[in-house]
């Protein structure tokens, strides 16, 4: 019993890991390139269709296309890691789109009527306008990312999927839910933690 | 205060915009205090120049108090004075400090917004101000009672105005001298009186409007 316990925590903890780093790379590049975009409209749509065509590959597939490709590729942790962050960052690059060209074409030209610099513009006033529709896609995205790291212990990069793997192979439910109620929790935890934050900043944004 | 007149997509606007550089004219060049727009800084031209326009445009994370310093502050006035001088635009507009300093945008009326609008426009005290009809989307009562307490503004300031509007009273109340605009043209710029007399198709059209 002890044995079981000590390896649901381990797994669980190597699961959050997955997904946390997967999630903090794709916030460090997504949030940027979104950014960027609607900087340079004309390169956001090719973007967003790459974005999107990888949201299309079953996230099976995806793992197992990752293995072959030198250096990125290959068997453990780190290809699982690439293979979330890829899944993670149409929905936080779409959101930072979405947030910042969302901001009142009023307010916008009454930032540059009164001089603010580009710069300026952004900082103090598009990204804390558009932070609760950037943190939404940030909760999608991690809340994706808990699901599909289960599919990462086919690559040998552990977390509960192990569990759920393992069940399967044994055709024993118990092995399965030691898996599958743990990754649950973690993405309920996720989803419920993010939104509140994204309330508090929707609400000091109204207020 | 010119009052630039004319009909929806007489040009008024985009004209109104060449001046704080928010448009580059394509053909000729425009004078602020006495210098081409193109040899001044973008940024330092419109710090220099106040901006008034029909939405507001108020930061609506930022409280009144922050809204009306943004300049003064973009400017790095020290904070005391900074605070000092909003208390001073909050007085001017008819607004007590002590009640809407701390209030967000969503909290106030639509007429009170274009009263920050404009504390706003005049904080850094830009010698210069330009006004895209602000009370434009006003109520008929707020509107003139906001057209009123402008033009005893304008008296005690006696600041350089250009004001955009398509209301020939509103031009008629607030305008020392009236520009008629047509299809993108300066077409005169008379004073009100001059306007009654105009031989004009265009002027006798927004003249008839007044009876």
């Amino acid at each position: 019993m002890w044995g079981a316990r000590s390896e649901i925590l381990h797994l669980t903890a190597e699961h959050v890991f997955l997904v946390f780093v997967a999630i903090s790379i794709a916030v460090a590049i997504g949030v940027p390139v979104g950014i960027l975009m609607t900087r340079r409209p004309r390169i956001g749509k090719p973007i967003l269709a790459f974005a999107n065509v990888i949201q299309t590959i079953p996230s099976l597939a995806l793992f197992g296309f990752l293995i072959p490709i030198p250096y990125i590729g290959g068997i453990g942790t780190s290809t699982a890691v690439i293979a979330l962050l890829l899944y993670s960052l149409l929905p936080i690059i779409r959101n930072t789109f979405t947030g910042i060209s969302g901001v009142e074409p009023a307010v916008r030209e009454a930032a540059r009527g009164m001089g603010m610099t580009d710069s300026q513009i952004l900082w103090q006033v598009e990204i804390p306008l558009s932070l609760g529709v950037v943190f939404a896609g940030i909760r999608v995205a991690t809340v994706i990312a808990v699901g599909v790291a289960t599919i990462a212990a086919a690559i040998g990069a552990g977390g509960l999927g192990m569990f759920i793997f393992r069940g399967t192979s044994m055709l024993d439910y118990r092995v399965i839910l030691a898996g599958a109620i743990p990754a649950a929790l973690i993405a309920l935890a996720a989803d419920f933690g993010m939104s509140a934050l994204e309330k508090h900043f929707m609400r000091e944004r109204r207020s | 205060m010119l009052v630039l007149l004319g009909r929806s997509g007489s040009g008024k606007t985009t004209l109104l915009k060449l001046v704080n550089r928010l448009l580059e004219p394509t053909a000729g060049e425009v004078l602020v205090s006495g210098r081409n727009t193109h040899s001044w800084d973008p940024i330092q031209l419109r710090r220099h120049i106040g901006y008034v326009i029909q939405e507001v445009g108020l930061f609506p994370h930022f409280n009144v108090a922050r809204n009306i310093g943004l300049v003064p502050s973009l400017e790095a006035w020290p904070p005391q004075k900074i605070s000092a001088r909003i208390q001073e635009m909050l007085r001017l507009v008819g607004l007590d400090p002590d009640i809407y300093g701390r209030r967000y945008p969503h909290e106030l009326s639509g007429g009170q917004r274009q009263r920050v609008g404009v504390a706003r426009a005049l904080a850094a005290d830009p010698p210069v101000l330009l006004l895209d009809e602000p009370f434009g989307a006003l109520d008929p009562i707020t509107r003139a009672e906001l057209q009123r307490e402008f033009r005893e503004l304008h008296r005690r300031l006696g600041k350089t105005m250009i004001f955009v509007t398509h209301d020939i009273r509103e031009a008629f109340l607030l305008g020392t001298r009236i520009g008629l605009m047509q299809e993108g043209r300066l077409v005169a710029i008379v004073t009100p009186d001059e306007f009654l007399t105009l031989d004009h198709d265009e002027a006798r059209a927004f003249a008839g409007c007044l009876q």
